[in-house]
C-alpha cells in the first residue's frame, strides 16, 4: 500500500482551556473513504478542524501528502489540496450560489466540465444558480457546501456530517454524490453519524473516544460484527 | 437531537410585508427627503438643505466605509480611525497651500488639478499610516475588543499630538479653490458648488465600491469574509492580506474624507477627526456594523436630518443624530442592514 | 480595623502599601504640608480624580466594559450642584439636593444607555456612549440660558467653605486657616469614604460576579447569572459615583463649565489614569490619578526645561515641548496596554 495521504501522530489540541484531543493517531489512505466515527463530543470535529488548521495542534504532528503541515496556516493547507466541508456548512448566505462556487475554485476559474458533473449530482444548484445562498433550503445548502469542495480537484476532502438533519431523500442524493466523488479516486475523511451511509461509503474506519482514536480497521470488519459495533459505538448509532 | 429536517424549497414568493421589510432601509432616504419637503414648505430652501445634507452625508460615508468593512472582516474596531481623517486634512491642505498659484487661478482645470494632487498626497500618506497602524497598533490585539479600543484610542492621542508637532498647535484656515467658491442658482435655490462636487465624489465612490464588492473576486472574498472568515481561509484565501488591504484602503478613504471635510469647513484642526468619529460611529451603528450599504444609507440620513433640523429647530440639530440612532436601534437593535455572522 | 476598612483587599505589595500610605498622608495633610493655593488645588484634584478613576475602573477593570460617557456622569453631578445652588440659594441643603439629583439623573441615564446597548455587544456600548456623551456636551453648551453655555456657571456656596471664612484670628500650625481648608477636608473625607465604598463593592459578592462575567460572560450566563442585569447595575453604580465626584468637584471649584467637567479630553485622562495605574485593582486608580495629575501640573515644567536644553537640535525640542506631555502619556498608555495590562499596581504586586 502506498503512503497515506494524511497522517496524524499523537496530536493534542486545546480549545481555550479545554483539552479536547489527547493524542490522536490516524492514517487516511489514498483513494479511499475513511470514516471517522464515535459518539458526540469525542473530538471528531476537532480532529477535522485541526487538520484544516482552524485549531492549532499543541503537540504532535500532521503530515499531508508527505509534507509536515502542523505549523502551516489554514490557507496554505487549503492550497496544498485539502477541501473542507464544515459541520455548519459554512455557506456564504449573502452571496449567490454562483458566487459561492466561484470563490470555491480558488486557484483557477470554474471548469465547465466539472460544473456539469456537479449539476448532475445536485440539480437544484443549477436551478438556483443566481439566487442568494441564504434562501436555499437546508438540504440545498448542504449540497452547495459539498459542491464547493468539489469545485476543484483536491487531494483530500474533509467532510463533517453531510447528512446531519436531512430528509431521507436528500440523504441518498448526498450519498450518491459522495460515492461518485469516491469513484473518481478521491481521498475522503468523512465524519458520519448515519451508519447505513457510513457502511455504504466507507473503506476503512477510525473510531474515536475521549479525544483518541481507539480502533481502526476495514469497514467490512466493523459492518460484519454487531458485537464490535456495540462495544465501539453503541451509544452513537442507536440514536439513528 | 438535531433540528427537524428542512428541505422544502424556500423560494415561495415573499409576502408583501416581507418585501416591505427588506426594502425599508433603502426607502428611508427618499422618505426622509419627502418629509423634509413637507416640513420645510419652501422648495428653494428645501433644495438647498437637501443638497447640503447629501454632501455632508457623502463625506461621512467616505470616512465611515473603511471602518465598517474593517470591523466586518476582522471584528476589529478602530477608534483611531479619526486620526487618519485629521492627518489627511493636514496633508491635503498643506499641498493646497503650496499650490496656491493653482487654487487661486480662475481656471476650473487648475483648481481641480490642485485638489486632485492634494487628495492623492493625503490618501498616500494616510494609506502608509494605516499600514503602520495596523502592524504596530492593531495587529497585536486581534480578538481582544477591550484592548483594541484602548490601544486604538492611545494611537489616536499620539497621532493627534504628532500633528501638533508637525503643523503647530493652532487651526489652519483654508479657502476653497477659486472656481469652487460661491453657489449656483437652480430653481431659485442657491447651491454651493463645492457641495455638488462632494455629492458627485461620494456617489462615484459608492458606485465604485459596490462594483468592486459585487463584481470582482476580491470583492467576493471581502463579502464572504465579513460573513464567515474562517471558511474563506479554508478555501485557501489569505484573509489577513485582504484585511490589511481593506484597512489601508479604509485609512486612505478617511484621508480623502478629511481633505473634503477640511475644504467644506474651510478650517482644520488636529481634533477634527476625533469629532467626526462621533458621526462616523453613529452612521456605522445605524447602518449595521460591517455593511457598506448600511453605512451609505445611514450617512445620508444623518446628513439630511441634521440639515433639515438645523433649519427647523437649530438647537436640536446636533442631537438629532442621537435621536435618529435611538429610533433605529429600537426598531432594529443590530442596525438597519446587519451583517449576519454565521458563527 | 484596617482590613475591615479595606474590605479585605490589601495592597499585597510592600512598595504599593508604602506608596499608598505616602499618598494618603500627603493628601490628608496637604494644607499643612504643602501650603499654597496651587498645591491645595492639586491635592483636591487628585482626591476627586481618584474617585472618578475608581468609579471608571468598576466598569473598565472589573466589568470589562468600555464607556466614553464617564465625564458625562461626572458633569451631571457637577451641574446638579451648580443648578441646585443657583436656584435654591446658598445653603448646604441646596448642595445636597443638587448632588442627589445629579447622582440620580446619572444613574437613570446610565440605565437607559445600558438598556439599549449592553445587550447587543460590548463594542456597541463604547460607540454609543461616545455618541451620547458628545451630544450631551453639545446640548449643555447650547442651552446657555440654563447651563451658562460655554462660559459655564459660577455660583456661591455656603460661606463656611470659602476663603472669606476665617474661624481663627491666629495662624493654625503655621498657616492661615480659612474656609477653603474646611472645603478641602470636605473633599478629602468625602473622596476617602467614596473610595472605601467602591473597594467594598468590588470585593462584595456582586463584584466577584462582575469579574466572573468579565472573564467569561457566556459561562456566567450559563451558571445562571443575568449578565445584562449585572452589567447594567455596575454601569448605574459607576455613573452615580462619578456624579458624586462631579458634585464634590463643583463644590470645590465653585464653577462648572463644559471644559472642566464634560470634555472628551477629561475622558481620555480618566482612561489613561486607570490603565496606567492598573485596571481592575482600585488601588490602580489611586496611583494612576496621582501620577497623572502630578504629571499634568509638574511634568510640563520638566519637559519645558528639557525642550529648552535641547533647543539646538532639530525636531526634538518640538517633541519635548511642554504642550506635548499628553503625547508621551499616550505612548506610555499604549505600551502599558501591551506590556503591563495590569498597570503599575499589577507590576508591583507581581514583583513582590
Amino acid at each position: 500500500m502506498s503512503d497515506p495521504i494524511l497522517t496524524l501522530k499523537n496530536v493534542h489540541t486545546d480549545i481555550a482551556q479545554y483539552h479536547i484531543l489527547h493524542g490522536v493517531d490516524l492514517e487516511v489512505p489514498r483513494g479511499q473513504v475513511t470514516m471517522l466515527l464515535g459518539r458526540n463530543g469525542v473530538g471528531k470535529t476537532t480532529t477535522l478542524r485541526t487538520v484544516i488548521g482552524h485549531w492549532q495542534a499543541r503537540a504532535g504532528s500532521v503530515f499531508f501528502d508527505g509534507q509536515d503541515i502542523t505549523a502551516l496556516p489554514t490557507p496554505a493547507r487549503a492550497r496544498a489540496g485539502i477541501g473542507f466541508v464544515p459541520e455548519d456548512m459554512g455557506i456564504f448566505t449573502d452571496l449567490t450560489v454562483e458566487e459561492n462556487m466561484v470563490l470555491a475554485a480558488s486557484s483557477a476559474p470554474l471548469d465547465p466540465a466539472r460544473l456539469d458533473w456537479i449539476f448532475a449530482a445536485f440539480p437544484p444548484l443549477k436551478t438556483f444558480w443566481d439566487s442568494e445562498a441564504g434562501n436555499l433550503s437546508g438540504g440545498q445548502k448542504q449540497m452547495l457546501s459539498i459542491a464547493r469542495a468539489m469545485a476543484e480537484e483536491r487531494k483530500l476532502y474533509l467532510i463533517d456530517e453531510p447528512t446531519k438533519g436531512l430528509a431521507p431523500a436528500i440523504v441518498s442524493t448526498m450519498a450518491r454524490a459522495l460515492k461518485d466523488l469516491k469513484n473518481q479516486g478521491a481521498s475522503i475523511l468523512l465524519v458520519e453519524q448515519n451508519f447505513s451511509v457510513a457502511k455504504a461509503l466507507g473503506d476503512s474506519v477510525a473510531v474515536m473516544d475521549d479525544g483518541k482514536v481507539i480502533w481502526t480497521g476495514a469497514m467490512a470488519e466493523l459492518a460484519g460484527s454487531a458485537e464490535l459495533q456495540d462495544t465501539l459505538m453503541g451509544l452513537s448509532m442507536e440514536a439513528h | 437531537m438535531t433540528a427537524a429536517p428542512d428541505h422544502t424549497p424556500t423560494f415561495a414568493a415573499l409576502t408583501p410585508m416581507e418585501r416591505l421589510d427588506k426594502a425599508t432601509p433603502i426607502l428611508m432616504v427618499p422618505v426622509l427627503v419627502v418629509l423634509g419637503f413637507l416640513a420645510i414648505g419652501s422648495t428653494s430652501s428645501w433644495l438647498t438643505l437637501t443638497v447640503s445634507g447629501l454632501a455632508m452625508g457623502m463625506m461621512i460615508f467616505i470616512m465611515a466605509s473603511g471602518l465598517t468593512l474593517v470591523f466586518g472582516l476582522m471584528d476589529v474596531i478602530n477608534f483611531g480611525h479619526g486620526a487618519f481623517i485629521s492627518v489627511g486634512a493636514f496633508v491635503g491642505v498643506s499641498v493646497l497651500v503650496a499650490l496656491s498659484g493653482w487654487t487661486g487661478a480662475a481656471s476650473l482645470m487648475l483648481n481641480l488639478a490642485a485638489i486632485l494632487l492634494a487628495v492623492i498626497a493625503a490618501m498616500s500618506v494616510t494609506a502608509v499610516l494605516g499600514w503602520g497602524f495596523e502592524r504596530v497598533i492593531v495587529r497585536p490585539v486581534y480578538g481582544a475588543h477591550l484592548k483594541q479600543i484602548l490601544v486604538t484610542v492611545g494611537g489616536l492621542i499620539v497621532i493627534e499630538q504628532l500633528i501638533h508637532v508637525v503643523w503647530g498647535p493652532s487651526e489652519i484656515y483654508i479657502n476653497r479653490p477659486e472656481m469652487l467658491q460661491g453657489a449656483v442658482t437652480f430653481a431659485g435655490a442657491a447651491i454651493e458648488k463645492y457641495r455638488l462636487l462632494a455629492v458627485a465624489v461620494g456617489l462615484v465612490l459608492f458606485v465604485a465600491m459596490r462594483l468592486v464588492l459585487r463584481r470582482t473576486k476580491i470583492g467576493l472574498i471581502v463579502r464572504a469574509g465579513v460573513e464567515n472568515g474562517e471558511m474563506v481561509r479554508a478555501l485557501g484565501y489569505r484573509l489577513s492580506l485582504v484585511f490589511i488591504g481593506v484597512f489601508v484602503a479604509g485609512s486612505a478613504l478617511a484621508g480623502l474624507g478629511g481633505v473634503m471635510w477640511g475644504l467644506y469647513q474651510e478650517v482644520i484642526t488636529a481634533g477634527m477627526g476625533e469629532r467626526m468619529m462621533i458621526l462616523v460611529f453613529i452612521v456605522v451603528i445605524i447602518g449595521g456594523l460591517g455593511s457598506v450599504e448600511g453605512a451609505f444609507i445611514g450617512a445620508l440620513m444623518v446628513g439630511l436630518l441634521q440639515n433639515y433640523i438645523a433649519f427647523l429647530e437649530p438647537k436640536l440639530a446636533l442631537i438629532s443624530n442621537i435621536g435618529l440612532m435611538t429610533a433605529i436601534l429600537m426598531w432594529r437593535p443590530q442596525g438597519m442592514l446587519p451583517v449576519v455572522k454565521a458563527k | 480595623m484596617v482590613t475591615w476598612l479595606l474590605s479585605g483587599d490589601k495592597p499585597r505589595s510592600a512598595i504599593l502599601a508604602a506608596l499608598l500610605i505616602v499618598i494618603l498622608v500627603c493628601l490628608a495633610g496637604a494644607p499643612f504640608l504643602f501650603p499654597g493655593v496651587r498645591s491645595l488645588e492639586t491635592a483636591a484634584t487628585i482626591c476627586i480624580f481618584i474617585v472618578l478613576a475608581a468609579s471608571y475602573d468598576l466598569l473598565l477593570g472589573y466589568s470589562g466594559i468600555v464607556s466614553f460617557a464617564h465625564t458625562m456622569f461626572f458633569g451631571l453631578g457637577a451641574y446638579g450642584v451648580a443648578l441646585g445652588t443657583t436656584h435654591l440659594g446658598r445653603s448646604f441643603g441646596a448642595l445636597a439636593t443638587g448632588t442627589l439629583a445629579g447622582a440620580l439623573a446619572a444613574a437613570a441615564l446610565a440605565f437607559l444607555i445600558g438598556l439599549f446597548s449592553l445587550r447587543v455587544r460590548a463594542i456597541f456600548f463604547a460607540m454609543i456612549t461616545l455618541a451620547v456623551a458628545s451630544a450631551v456636551a453639545v446640548l449643555v453648551s447650547q442651552l446657555s440660558n440654563i447651563t451658562g453655555g460655554e462660559d459655564g456657571l459660577s455660583y456661591r456656596i455656603p460661606r463656611v467653605l470659602t476663603p472669606a471664612f476665617r474661624p481663627f484670628d491666629e495662624e493654625v500650625l503655621g498657616i492661615r486657616f480659612t474656609g477653603k481648608i474646611i472645603n478641602y477636608y470636605l473633599v478629602f473625607f468625602s473622596c476617602f469614604a467614596l473610595f472605601l465604598v467602591m473597594l467594598r463593592v468590588v470585593n462584595s459578592p456582586f463584584g466577584r460576579v462582575l469579574q466572573a462575567i468579565r472573564e467569561n460572560d457566556f459561562r456566567a450566563e450559563a451558571i445562571g447569572y443575568r449578565v445584562v442585569r449585572y452589567r447594567t447595575t455596575a454601569t448605574c453604580l459607576s455613573a452615580a459615583v462619578a456624579a458624586l465626584a462631579g458634585a464634590i468637584y463643583a463644590i470645590w471649584l465653585r464653577y462648572v463649565g463644559p471644559d472642566t467637567t464634560l470634555s472628551f479630553e477629561i475622558m481620555l485622562d480618566i482612561l489613561l489614569m486607570v490603565v496606567i495605574g492598573g485596571m481592575g485593582t482600585m488601588y490602580g486608580a489611586v496611583i494612576g490619578a496621582t501620577i497623572f495629575v502630578l504629571a499634568q501640573n509638574y511634568l510640563q515644567n520638566l519637559m519645558g526645561a528639557a525642550s529648552e536644553a535641547t533647543h539646538s537640535l532639530p525636531l526634538i525640542p518640538e517633541l519635548l515641548s511642554a504642550d506635548r506631555w499628553l503625547m508621551w502619556l499616550g505612548v506610555l498608555f499604549i505600551l502599558s496596554v501591551y506590556f503591563f495590562p495590569t498597570g503599575v499596581v499589577g507590576r508591583l504586586r507581581a514583583g513582590r
